[in-house]
Order: C-alpha cells, then structure tokens, then sequence
C-alpha cells in the first residue's frame, strides 16, 4: 500500500516552475511590454520567421542593447554571415560592433560550416562547437547568446540522427550554463523552422513576418509561445528604423492615463467659449467636415497659439510646409515664425508614400524628438486609400493612445466628400469617434446663391458645450464665430443674416443672440 | 592525356611531400583513443615514414577551435601538403578517411 501511494506521488509530481519566470528585458521598445518584462532569463528563445524578416536584426540588438544598457556581455555566434559582414549591416542602426568587441562587452565567432562535403569516417560528435561556445562564453561571462542561424548546421554534417542528439544537448546545455540564448531559425512550410529546432526550444518562440500588400511591406511579430507567462498574442506590427527595432503594441491593454483638468485655449475665444473654455489638456480632438469648410484653419490656429508658450508639430499629409505657412498667413496666422523661433515644427509627408507603421513610427520618433504638447495630423482621412479601415482604425487608436499616455493634445482632422454635408459620414474619419473626446462639426451651406460655412461641437466629453450651430467666418483677421442670427424660417447666414441685421437695426429690434423672430425680409446678396 | 597522367604518376613518387596530420578530439574519450588507433592503423598502411600525427585537446587548448574552425570531433586536419582537407568522425571507415583526405 505504501508503495502504491509512493508510485502514485511519484507520478503525479510535476516538475515545478518558479512562481515568476525571471526575465530580461530586450531594450526593444515595444517587446519588453507585449512580453511583460523581457525574454525568459537563462533559458533559449526561438526567433523564426522567413527569410529578410529582420531575425538577426533582432537577435543582435537583444544582444548589443544588453551589453551597453543592462550590463549582461553577450557572445554572438554567427553560421551564415562573417564577423565583418555583420557589423557592416548593423552599423547603421548605430551598433558599434567591433568597438564593443574591444571593450569584451561582446564576442563575435563566426562559426564556418564547409557546404563542400566532409567525409564522415565514423561516429562524432560537436564538441568542437561546444568547446567553442564555451570558450567565448567564458572569454567576457557572457550572460547572453545568439545562434544566427544554427539550422545552417543541417546542410554541413550528413548524420542528421547525430545532429538533432547533438542539438538537443546543445539547447540543454545552454540552459544549464544558464545564458539567455536566443537561436534564430528560417521559416520552414509547415513547421515554425525548416528543421523543427521549435521541438527543442520550447520556452519561448517568436514569429518575425514580411507581407507586402498593395505594394506595401509590413513587418509583424507574434510570440507564439512563452511558457509561464501572459503575453499579447496578437501579431504586432514592428519596424526596421535608424535606431534598430520599434515593435507597436496595438494598444496598451488598460485605460490608464491621467485626465487632466487643465484647459488650454482653442485660438479662438468663441470656439473656447463654446466649449466651456477651451479643450482639455491632453485630450483628442477630431475637426470633421468637407472640403473647404475650414479644418485646416481650426487646426492651424491650435497649433498657432500652444505653439506661442509650448511646442506643436503639425504633421500635414496635404498640403507643404511652405504652403501651409502661405494659406495661413492669409487668416492672420503667423506659423514662420514659430517654425523659426522651433517652437513649432511642421513635417509633410504624403501619406501613400508609406505604410500605415511606417507612418505611425515616423510620428513617434518625431513627438520623441520634438517633445511637442500639442499634435496636429491633418487630414487622417487621407490614410484610407493605404490600409483597411480596421487597419487604420488599430493605427488611430494606438496614436491616439500614446499621444493620452504622453499628455499630449491631439487635434485630427477628418475630411468627407461633399455629399456629406451633415458630418455624419462614418468612413470617412475611419470610425474613430469613440476615440475622440471632442468633436468639431465644420458645415457649409449654400443659401441663396452663396456658401456660409458653421461651426458646432458635436461632443465634447467632461465639458458643458454649447449646443448651437455658429456661423463661422474665415477672414484675414481670423476665425471669427457670429452669434446665431434667426428668422421666422429658422437661422440666417452670410449676406442675409448682415441684411436681416441692419433691418432689425433700422426697426430698432435687438442684433443678438436669438433675436425676436421676425418675418424675413432679407432679399438675399446682391 | 594517357602520356600526362602516366608522366604525372611518374614524378609523383620523388615529390611526395611529408604528411602533418593533426587530430582534434576533446579529452581521451574512447572515441578520442579509437580514432587516434584508428589513424596509427591508416598511417602505417598507406603512409609508412612518411608521416606525423599531432593530437590536439581541444579541452587543452579551447581557442583553437574557433582558430581552427573544428565543430565536429574527433576531426583530422591534413596540414601539409596544403591544401589543407579535413574528414570528421572516429576513422572507422579507411577508405573515407583515404578518399577525405585525398591519399592514393
């Protein structure tokens, strides 16, 4: 009976994991967070993904980013590309390799396998490799490892039996040294890696990805499996830039940003008014309407007055930053001399001309250069023809989710087609009005013979706003907001609410807001 | 080309140079001592005076490993004559070591 029970124990006992998975943190903005903290410390992760997916890329910067900002030397183990090779392609994302190498921060082994035929003479083993790795781990207590790509191996040796023994005592021995290794494999048909290496490198697995669609690549990372610990799942788009790898949560998971109550003026003392005293610090704003309607002047004059105390980048996907400064220096809005004084900065890019997470990347880099409190993207409609609408809504959410992270003010403009004359056009502004915590309606309508634009605060979250609907005049001058101006048939515009206003005058009535309701006389312009 | 290879058979004998043969192992493995009694056996047969044999530990001298870029062991370098052609493995099979490391 006793030794019923010891079998019973015995075989129901586990090998227990510890109750947090040590681990250690890539550098790679993006990845430490989507892997909550880093790759497993001490154990191998597997990078797979097809070929020019950026796997070396990877590994080596997990590599470098460990030996210059955690401490932790790393050995690199190179089957496919010489020493020199390497570094001359990682060089510009500024990883100084060889100068790394002389301070013993890290050791490249450029590990040969002749593809002409060896003659194999019997049974062996890979000591030798071993031996080597060894070595050089030992050489600067490297703490990690990079194999790039040690599938190269299958094409040296013929005994693929010796091999895979041989491999599964290489994967264990590393564990045993206990350095954080990182093995890069080539995407096979069916399988994570051409020669099933995922079988013993079960920790952690990360799959790189290269599509191009319409003409446009994008990079995708997934962590497939990470034993022990939560992790997104999603595959997370990722970019290649002058500074090695930026992987982009497609949002954080909580919503947690501070809600200011700071408010800061819109420009425009009426448009302030109208919202209860201006926007909110830190909080998105979408100004939505057709062509024409004034969106890019409401957007300039945000932008125009933060840009007098703090910093604004307006990034424009329509118009040049030359342009720009001509048009808005006809409203009165002196935006050169802003961007001289570099209290603004204005970045032009047209929007086809990238993918979505190119575009993303670059606004990141520049907020993280510039340290703007105020960023304008006009128009973000004009991102529809380079992504689907999900895409570009999971792009508008994660900006628009930095940006809140950061305190940053966000204005976006939405543009519709002209049937659209109401804003109610959904497609358009790509579905993000529930991002958005206050939404500007720019209208214009043609009445008697003439186009008068108005203005109103579809929503504005956290504000008593006004309900109105405001003529909205664009002059040299300026953005000017008129107090609704009725008549018996509803509210005037333009040269009939000026006619209606002198009549009024001359009949002694009152100009203001709401006026006493009288039978229209207006004929209209002349 | 029956007179060229004839004339290079000829010459061959006079010319034959010395054989360095260096055998890495890591440690006195028995597969290490089969391999080393293995390339005694071969030597004797095929290259009787002709030859020398330097055993390397490469637990001895680790760095020459990656100098040498040995992977597999027991793995035997021909040395001279150059070019250098290296056969892998314990050496039980003479005519793959024979054909490896190209000695008639």
């Amino acid at each position: 009976m006793s030794v019923a029970t010891q079998e019973l124990v015995s075989t129901t006992r586990r090998p227990k994991g510890p109750p947090g998975i040590a681990k250690a943190l890539t550098g790679i903005s993006g990845l430490d967070e989507l892997t909550s903290g880093g790759l497993p410390r001490g154990r191998p992760t597997l990078i797979c993904g097809g070929a020019g997916c950026g796997k070396t890329v990877l590994g080596l910067e997990v590599l470098v980013r460990g030996a210059t900002q955690y401490g932790e030397p790393g050995a690199i183990f190179t089957f496919e590309e010489r020493g020199d090779e390497l570094a001359a392609n990682v060089a510009s994302f500024g990883f100084d390799l060889p100068g790394l190498v002389a301070q013993k921060k890290l050791v490249v082994d450029h590990v040969l396998i002749d593809r002409s035929e060896i003659e194999e003479t019997g049974d062996y083993n890979l000591d030798g490799l071993f031996i080597r790795l060894g070595h050089a781990i030992d050489a600067i207590g490297a703490k990690r490892v990079l194999l790039d790509t040690i599938e190269v191996l299958f094409a040296g040796f013929a005994n693929k039996e010796i091999l895979r023994s041989e491999l599964r005592r290489l994967f264990r021995w590393l564990k045993d040294k206990g350095v954080t290794a990182l093995i890069t494999g080539e995407r096979g048909e069916s399988t994570l890696t051409r020669h099933g290496i995922e079988e013993y490198v079960s920790d952690c697995v990360i799959l790189l990805d290269l599509r191009v669609q319409d003409q446009i690549s994008t990079r995708r990372l997934r962590v497939v499996k990470y034993r022990g610990t939560r992790h997104g799942t999603d595959e997370y788009p990722f970019l290649i830039g002058d500074h090695g790898i930026s992987v982009l949560p497609l949002s954080s998971l909580l919503l947690g940003h501070q809600a200011s109550t700071e408010r800061i003026s819109s420009g425009n003392s009426e448009l302030d008014r109208m919202l209860g005293g201006g926007y909110y610090r830190g909080s998105s704003i979408m100004v939505s309407g057709g062509s024409g309607t004034g969106k890019t002047s409401v957007a300039a004059c945000l932008a125009c007055t933060s840009s007098r105390d703090e910093r604004a980048i307006y990034f424009s996907f329509e118009e040049s930053p030359a342009q720009l400064i001509r048009n808005m220096s006809s409203i009165g809005l002196n935006l050169a001399g802003l961007v001289k004084k570099k209290r603004l900065r204005i970045i032009s890019t047209r929007p086809s001309g990238f993918g979505l997470e190119t575009h993303l990347f670059t606004i990141y880099q520049a907020i993280e250069e510039f340290k703007p409190s105020v960023v304008v993207l006009d128009p973000i409609t004009d991102f529809a023809p380079i992504g689907n609408k999900n895409e570009i809504r999971a792009m508008m959410t994660r900006l628009v989710d930095h940006l809140k992270t950061k305190g940053i003010t966000a204005l976006l403009t939405s543009s519709h087609g002209p049937g659209a004359v109401d804003g109610h056009s959904s497609e358009a502004d790509a579905g993000i009005s529930s991002l958005i915590d206050t939404w500007i309606v720019l209208q214009s309508f043609e009445v008697a013979g003439e186009r008068n634009r108005a203005i109103s605060v579809r929503k504005s979250r956290g504000t008593a706003h006004s309900n109105q609907i405001r003529e909205f005049v664009i002059s040299s001058r300026g953005l000017s907001l008129i107090s609704t101006y009725r008549d018996a048939a509803g509210f005037v515009v333009g040269s009939a609410r000026e006619a209606q206003q002198r009549h009024d005058a001359g009949n002694g009535g009152s100009a203001i807001n709401n006026g006493p309701k009288k039978p229209s006389a207006s004929p209209g312009s002349p | 080309m029956t007179v060229a290879a004839k004339a290079f058979r000829a010459t061959k004998p006079e010319v034959e140079p010395e054989y360095v043969l260096r055998l890495f192992v890591s440690g006195l493995t028995s597969r290490s001592q089969r391999a080393i009694a293995n390339l005694k056996v071969i030597c004797e047969r095929h290259l009787a005076g002709r030859y020398r044999i330097e055993v390397v530990d490469l637990h001895q001298s680790p760095g020459l490993a990656r100098d040498e870029q040995i992977i597999a062991t027991p793995t035997l370098l021909r040395v001279q004559p150059l070019p250098q052609r290296r056969v892998i493995g314990d050496l039980s099979q003479p005519d793959k070591v024979l054909h490896g490391l190209d000695i008639q």
